[in-house]
C-alpha cells in the first residue's frame, strides 16, 4: 500500500533534427558557470540554490540544490500536475523551487541519451510514501517541456478510479462507463499544456459523434479536444481518440511524446465505484482506464525487443539533500522556532522525519 | 500583659484583672501623671501602649458607673461597692500605671451596658489565681509564695526573650548542621513502634503531638544536647538508591558492541537491541520506524531517550514489539531502549535518566469496568425520574 508508482515513457523514433537538438536554452550560462565555480570553492557553506534554471543542464554537481521554476512556465506546463502541498508552498514562498535529486538526474540522463530509433522505453519511479516521486516526475516534465515535447500528463490516475460522481454508459461501447467530468477536466488541461501541437497534429480517421456531428479526417487534433470540452457527454470518447491518435502518430516522428502517469497502480487496482445495483466496477469497464491501459501497454510498434520497464527508486533524502532542504526553509524564513537553526534542532528533525521529504515538510509546517 | 497590681488586701482580691481594650484608649504621647490618692473617675490617666491593664481605680470607676446605673435597686450591694471604692482609693500604688479613659459619649454608653456582677468579679479573681499558680509551676517556684515581684520579673523576662536569644546566638550555641545530618536518613517511629516502646496505648492525637514536640525540641537553638534523647525515637532508613540493573554489553560476530533489554507498557512488550556505533536508524519488527509509527507523537517518544542523552545520531536500534496499541508500543520501546542505553552511559547519566522517568515502567493499566457503571468511572446517565 505504501509503495506508489509513477510511470512515464516516451516515444522515440526518427525525428526532425530540428527537434532533436537541444534548442531553447535560455540565458547563456557563462555567468552561471562562474558562479558554479565559486560554489565549488566555498563548499563549506551549504548551498541550497543553484542559478541553473534549465533542467537540461542539470548535472551531478547540482545534486541537492534547488532551482527556480518561473511561475509563467508553471501555469502552462503544470495546469494540474503538482501535488497540492507543493502548490501551497509555492503560493506561500511566491516562488517554485524544485530540488535536483539523483533519480531525476538519472532519468534525465537516460532521456538525453535516448535513441529515438528504438521503440519507446518505460520507466517506473517507485518508492515509499513521501519520498518525492511526483516532484521528480514534475522535474522531468519540465525538462521535456523545455525540449518541446508533447506531454501527456495524467496527474493522478487514482482520481479517475475513485469518488466519481456520475458514470454514464458509454455511447461507444455499451459495456463500458464514461466519466464526463474527469475527462473534460483533463482535456482542458491538456489543451493548456500543449497548445501548439493541437493545430499541428492531424487526425487520420473520421469520427462520428452522433447523427449531427462528426469530425473529418485531416482536421487538427484541436477540434477533437474542443468537441470533447463542449460536448461533455462525449468527453471520454474524445480522450480515447486523442490517445489513439497520438500513439499512432508518434511513430511518424513529428514530435516527441512523453506519457507521464502518476499513480499508475490505479490502472490495475480496484475501483471504489459501483453500479446502480451496488456491484463493483472493474477498472477495465471504465473507458478512460481502458484507453490509458492501451497507451501504457507495450504493444507499440517495435516494442518486443525491449524490457517492460526500467525501475528507478526514489528514496529519502541523503544528508546533503537534507541540509539543503533545511537551508532552503531557513532562507525563506519558514522555520520560526529558535532551535531550528541549531545543530540539535536539525538532528531532532532528522530523527523525527527520518529524512523523508514529505514528513519533513509536514513537520516544518508547524515550526 | 502588663504588671499586675495586686495587693494583699481583701479588696484587691476582689478586684479582677481584666483587659478591656475597647473601653480604654491609649494616648502614648501624653505625659505621665503622678498618681493621686483618689483621682476622680473622670480624670484621664496614662496607659502603656503595649499593655492594656485595668487599674484598680479604673475598675472601680467602671464599677462605680456600672453599679450606679444598673444596680441601683440593690441597696446593699451598692453600699458594698461604695465601701470598696473608698478603700481602694486609699491604697498606695507602687507601680505607675495610668490609663486614659476618654469619656466620649460612645464610651460612656458602652460602659453603661457592661454590668459587672459580683459573681463575675469573683470568677475573674479565681481565674487569676489559677493563672498565678500555673506561672509558678512553669517557673519552678512555689505557688504559695509567689509575689508580685516575681511575677513582674517573669514577664519582664518574657518580654526580653528576643534580647536573650541574641545573647545566646552571640555565645554561639547554635549548631544546626549536625541536626540536619541526623535527620536525613532516618524517620520518626511510627505509632505502633512508639506504643511498643512506651508500653502504653496512644491515641492518634497524642502521637501527633509527641512528634511535633520532638521536632520543636530539635528546632530550639542549642538543642544539640537533646539530640541523643531525640535519636532514641528515630529509626534509620536505608537509602533506596534504585540501583538500575545495568545490562552487560555484548559483542556480536563483527565485533560491534550492542546491548539488549526489555520494556513493557500497558499490554505491549518490547525488546530492543541497541548497537553502539550507528547512524541513528531504528528498525521496528523489520520495518522502518517512519513506516511503523506514522504518527509524529510516537516517534517523539522514541526520540526522547536519545535526545535526553544528546546521542541522536549515534546508535542503531533493532527492536521487536507486540501487543498493546500504538501509543503503548511506542512507550514500551522507549523503555526498552532507555534500559539498553544504560550500559553505554555513565552512572551519573543513568541517575539522571531515572530521575527523568525514562527507566521506570509505567504502572498505569486499564482500569476494570465496574458493574452498575458504564465504564471504569463513567456512570450511566442520571435520570431524575
Amino acid at each position: 500500500m505504501l509503495k506508489g508508482m509513477t510511470r512515464l515513457f516516451f516515444r522515440v523514433h526518427k525525428l526532425d533534427p530540428g527537434h532533436f537538438l537541444h534548442i531553447g536554452t535560455q540565458v547563456p550560462q557563462s555567468l552561471a558557470a562562474h558562479l558554479d565555480n565559486q560554489v565549488s570553492i566555498e563548499s563549506l557553506r551549504p548551498i541550497s540554490r543553484t542559478s541553473e534554471n534549465d533542467p537540461a543542464k542539470h548535472e551531478e554537481q547540482h545534486e541537492g540544490q534547488h532551482y527556480n521554476l518561473p511561475l509563467q512556465d508553471m501555469k502552462t506546463i503544470f495546469p494540474h500536475g503538482l501535488p497540492p502541498r507543493f502548490v501551497m508552498q509555492v503560493k506561500t514562498f511566491n516562488e517554485a523551487c524544485l530540488m535536483v535529486r539523483k533519480p531525476a538526474l538519472e532519468l534525465l540522463h537516460h532521456l538525453k541519451n535516448t535513441n529515438f530509433a528504438h521503440p519507446a522505453v518505460r520507466y517506473v519511479l517507485y518508492g515509499e510514501k513521501g519520498t518525492g516521486k511526483t516532484l521528480s516526475l514534475c522535474h522531468i516534465i519540465h525538462f521535456c517541456a523545455k525540449q518541446d515535447w508533447l506531454i501527456l500528463h495524467i496527474p493522478d490516475a487514482h482520481l479517475w478510479v475513485k469518488n466519481c460522481r456520475d458514470l454514464l454508459q458509454s455511447t461507444y461501447n455499451k459495456q463500458r462507463f464514461d466519466q464526463p467530468l474527469e475527462a473534460s477536466f483533463w482535456l482542458k488541461n491538456f489543451k493548456t499544456a500543449n497548445e501548439r501541437f493541437l493545430s499541428q497534429i492531424k487526425i487520420q480517421e473520421k469520427y462520428v459523434w452522433n447523427k449531427r456531428e462528426s469530425t473529418e479526417k485531416g482536421s487538427p487534433l484541436g477540434e477533437i479536444v474542443e468537441q470533447g470540452m463542449t460536448r461533455v457527454r462525449n468527453a471520454t470518447d474524445a480522450v480515447g481518440i486523442v490517445l489513439k491518435e497520438l500513439k499512432r502518430q508518434s511513430s511518424l516522428g513529428i514530435f516527441h511524446l512523453l506519457v507521464a502517469v502518476d499513480g499508475v497502480n490505479a490502472l490495475w487496482g480496484r475501483t471504489t465505484l459501483k453500479r446502480e445495483d451496488k456491484s463493483p466496477v472493474a477498472p477495465e469497464e471504465l473507458a478512460l482506464i481502458y484507453n490509458l491501459r492501451k497507451m501504457v501497454k507495450n504493444d507499440w510498434e517495435g516494442f518486443d525487443a525491449l524490457d517492460p520497464f526500467i525501475p528507478i527508486l526514489v528514496s529519502n533524502y541523503n544528508p546533503k539533500e537534507f541540509e539543503s532542504c533545511m537551508q532552503y526553509y531557513l532562507e525563506n524564513n519558514w522555520l520560526q522556532h529558535e532551535k531550528a537553526h541549531t545543530e540539535e534542532g536539525k538532528k531532532e528533525l532528522l530523527f523525527l522525519s527520518n529524512a523523508n521529504p514529505g514528513q519533513l515538510e509536514r513537520l516544518c509546517a508547524y515550526l | 500583659m502588663g504588671s499586675l497590681e495586686l495587693r494583699d488586701t481583701p479588696l484587691a482580691s476582689n478586684v479582677s484583672l481584666e483587659l478591656h481594650p475597647t473601653h480604654v484608649l491609649t494616648d502614648p504621647l501624653a505625659p505621665a501623671q503622678s498618681p493621686g490618692p483618689a483621682p476622680p473617675p473622670s480624670c484621664p490617666a496614662r496607659k502603656m501602649a503595649v499593655s492594656s491593664v485595668s487599674c484598680g481605680r479604673v475598675r472601680s470607676c467602671r464599677l462605680f458607673l456600672g453599679v450606679r446605673v444598673s444596680l441601683a435597686p440593690r441597696q446593699a450591694l451598692w453600699k458594698a461597692s461604695t465601701i470598696e471604692l473608698q478603700t481602694v482609693s486609699r491604697c498606695q500604688i507602687l507601680r505607675l500605671r495610668h490609663t486614659t479613659v476618654v469619656t466620649t459619649k460612645k464610651n460612656v454608653a458602652a460602659l453603661r451596658r457592661e454590668t459587672y456582677t459580683v459573681d463575675f468579679i469573683k470568677k475573674q479573681i479565681e481565674e487569676f489565681n489559677i493563672g498565678k499558680r500555673h506561672l509558678a509551676n512553669m517557673m519552678g517556684e512555689d505557688p504559695e509564695t509567689l509575689t508580685q515581684v516575681d511575677i513582674d520579673d517573669t514577664y519582664g523576662k518574657l518580654l526580653n526573650v528576643e534580647k536573650h536569644k541574641n545573647q545566646l546566638q552571640a555565645k554561639d550555641l547554635f549548631s544546626e548542621k549536625a541536626k540536619t545530618k541526623d535527620l536525613i536518613g532516618s524517620r520518626w517511629l511510627i505509632k505502633e513502634e512508639l506504643e511498643e516502646m512506651l508500653v502504653e496505648k496512644l491515641s492518634d492525637q497524642d502521637y501527633v503531638q509527641f512528634i511535633q514536640l520532638l521536632e520543636r525540641l530539635l528546632a530550639v537553638p542549642g538543642g544539640a544536647t537533646g539530640e541523643e534523647f531525640v535519636q532514641r525515637f528515630r529509626r534509620s532508613v536505608t537509602v533506596q538508591s534504585n540501583k538500575q540493573l545495568i545490562e552487560p554489553v555484548q559483542h556480536d560476530k563483527q565485533g560491534r558492541a550492542f546491548s539488549t533489554s526489555h520494556g513493557k507498557r500497558k499490554s505491549a512488550k518490547a525488546e530492543a537491541v541497541v548497537y553502539e556505533c550507528g547512524s541513528g536508524g531504528i528498525q521496528v519488527n523489520g520495518m522502518d520506524y517512519l513506516l511503523y509509527f506514522p504518527v509524529t507523537q510516537d516517534r517523539e517518544q522514541l526520540m526522547f531517550p536519545f535526545h535526553f542523552l544528546d546521542r541522536l545520531g549515534k546508535h542503531d536500534v533493532t527492536c521487536t514489539v507486540s501487543g498493546g496499541g500504538r501509543s503503548a508500543q511506542a512507550g514500551a520501546i522507549r523503555l526498552a531502549m532507555a534500559r539498553a542505553l544504560c550500559s553505554f552511559v555513565t552512572e551519573e547519566e543513568v541517575e539522571w535518566m531515572r530521575q527523568a522517568g525514562l527507566l521506570t515502567t509505567d504502572p498505569r493499566v486499564r482500569e476494570r469496568k465496574k458493574p452498575g457503571q458504564e465504564g471504569a468511572r463513567r456512570k450511566f446517565t442520571w435520570k431524575k425520574r
